[in-house]
């Protein structure tokens, strides 16, 4: 990439504290079909704290997220090798049961995807799948996860509307809150404000924000600022690979390979 | 909009156009556009006014009573339509409760479960039962499927039901194989792979992120299925249906050769009966006058009935719930 600059090292992953980490990739290998999307992708994700993804598009932070909660699984063609330990358990072994996997690590995908049904039904959704709660406990429930997600004020009054008639801020943040209604330990946001105007975006952050004290957060983001702000630790890709792993703020500051270098002082990407 | 120097062509204005090429065109293009769409809507207008004037004097003679009669004979000259019309109905009906629950399955199949290689040799098999005409439905029912419906059904059936019960009075009938229900399933075979590919076709405008939302907390594939992509689907669902009931009320030759074909109130599910369609196939060639205006007052009568639902159905279909 360039040529003249001295190449300090090819790839860097540092090590974080065993204790800390709540999700370890080991590893990884992802194909769609004859497809290498991954290639020996090893990164830990820390408890309680925020882990960016970064890197151009199609080098595989996305499918990275979709490997941590299977969902690529829902299609035939898709699979992964290696190690993804969740909980001291290996998550990518069969018999693995991905329902109850995918409760316990949330996701958020890039456009919101509100369900057609209202904003109340909406968060309770995926708690009754696994309670049974009482109206008022219910109640309790939805109100506490559209606070938590920041939404709570502009909604209170129309619970029971449609999801479909909210604003795209305010439906991806109703995603959230239907995300963490059901009370996952680990939260996947891919892209999540990447469809949303600066206002609702900055709402957003604030969410994460917030959340990050209570649960294990891996976002993937094109926007280095939101990476910078929000995250702990980032993991830059390209083509595939994980180059570069560490605490965010030494990252944006002094990266240790050429390729995240050349990335984040926007040489390329 | 051209800057071209013809003039230093050497050929001088002769090879330019002073108007575009289409300005002589596009106004008989759009007169003939405008002609065919037309021509349709007059050719259903004088359907109906021919055929309102054909059954006029069927309609003055029974009144509301060419409705609600149960009596149809022709040696007598009297035309009450109940029976063909609630024939039409009950066919049709029972055709959709069969093939619905078969075409929906079908279709999530194919959209949610099926491995891509299989996709495609269902998807053909699907197909290819739409493009087998009627007539050999017709046959296929009345030379093997009806000897063998009367032998394995209906005569257990009608023998194992207690007396005075209702299912005595469901089963009534003669265990011969032609009747309201054998022309059902026919019907319903019919109508089943004009359904699954609507409702394939619908659920594929549920966006993946949608479904995957419902998976990523926690959701099985039945729970998506019926709390998140049903409901998304659901006002289009009932066009498809709508669309398969219209095609149902209509169908002809392969239920006239297998419902029995007769003018009588159908008491049970095995009793021979008749639609609008059977019984003007039936009896078109040898009528006249009360006859046939009857005949053609009842066509007047699948014409409104079919264009009732099939008007539903697009009412239904212009607002697929979209996110």
């Amino acid at each position: 990439m360039n040529a003249l600059a001295p190449a300090p090292a090819d790839t860097s992953v540092a090590a974080i504290d065993k204790s800390t980490v709540k999700l370890d990739v080991q590893n990884l290998d992802f194909f769609y079909g004859r497809n290498q999307a991954l290639k020996g992708v090893s990164i830990p994700f820390a408890a309680n704290s925020v882990t960016s993804l970064i890197g151009p598009s199609g080098c595989g932070k996305s499918t990275l997220l979709r490997a941590l909660n299977r969902m690529y699984a829902l299609y035939p063609g898709q699979k992964a090798t290696g190690k993804i330990i969740f909980d001291g358990e290996d998550i990518l072994k069969p018999g693995v049961d991905l329902a109850m996997l995918r409760a316990k690590i949330g996701m958020v995908f890039q456009k919101p995807t509100p369900f057609p049904m209202s904003i109340h039904d909406n968060v309770a959704f995926g708690v009754r799948l696994y309670e049974t709660l009482g109206k008022a406990d219910m109640a309790g429930r939805v109100e506490e996860s559209l606070r938590r997600a920041a939404l709570w004020d502009e909604v209170k009054d129309k619970l029971h509307t449609s999801g479909l008639g909210l604003s795209g801020g305010q439906q991806q943040r109703l995603c959230v809150a239907r995300c963490i209604a059901v009370k996952p330990e680990i939260l996947l946001l891919d892209e999540p404000t990447s469809a949303l105007d600066p206002i609702s975006s900055a709402k957003l952050e604030e969410t994460v924000t917030q959340l990050k004290a209570d649960y294990t957060i891996v976002i993937v983001t094109h926007n280095l600022g939101q990476a910078a702000r929000l995250s702990k630790f980032t993991g830059f890709m390209y083509l595939g690979e994980l180059v570069e792993f560490g605490e965010t703020e030494g990252m944006f500051t002094h990266p240790l390979t050429t390729r995240a270098s050349d990335y984040i002082t926007g040489r390329f990407g | 909009m051209s800057t071209t120097d013809v003039s230093s062509s050497g050929s001088a204005d002769v090879a330019r156009r002073t108007s575009p090429r289409g300005k002589t065109f596009d106004p008989i293009f759009e007169g003939l556009c405008f002609a065919a769409a037309t021509a349709l809507l007059a050719t259903l207008g004088g359907v109906l006014i021919s055929l309102f004037i054909g059954g006029w004097p069927a309609l003055k003679t029974f009144g509301f009573g060419f409705l609600t009669g149960v009596t149809w004979d022709p040696v007598k000259d009297v035309y009450g339509a109940a029976g063909p019309i609630v024939g039409t109905l009950i066919t049709a009906a029972v055709a959709l409760l069969i093939s619905l629950p078969i075409a929906g399955g079908v279709a999530f199949f194919l959209v949610e479960l099926c491995p891509q290689s299989l996709r495609r040799t269902i998807g053909t098999a699907v197909e290819l039962l739409a493009g087998i005409p009627s007539i050999v439905y017709g046959m296929w029912g009345l030379f093997v499927f009806a000897p063998f419906f009367a032998r394995t059904v209906e005569a257990p059936l009608i023998t194992s039901a207690a007396p005075g019960s209702f299912a005595e009075k469901l089963f009534s009938g003669i265990p011969n194989g032609s009747g309201i229900l054998v022309a059902s399933i026919i019907l319903a075979i019919m109508i089943l792979p004009f359904m699954a590919a609507t409702l394939r076709e619908l659920l594929m405008t549920v966006p993946p992120q949608v479904r995957e939302s419902a998976y990523g907390l926690g959701a099985t594939t039945g729970e998506v299925v019926m709390k998140v992509t049903l409901p998304y689907v659901s006002r289009g669902a009932v066009g498809a249906v709508m669309l398969g009931l219209g095609r149902a009320l209509g169908e002809t030759m392969a239920v006239t050769f297998i419902i029995g074909n007769s003018h009588d109130f159908p008491h049970g599910l095995f009793d021979a009966g008749s639609t609008i369609a059977s019984t003007i196939a039936n009896e078109f060639n040898e009528a006249s006058g009360l006859q046939a205006s009857a005949l053609i007052a009842l066509g007047l009568v699948l014409f409104l009935i079919t264009f009732i639902v099939l008007t539903l159905a697009r009412l239904m279909l212009r607002q697929p719930a979209r996110a």
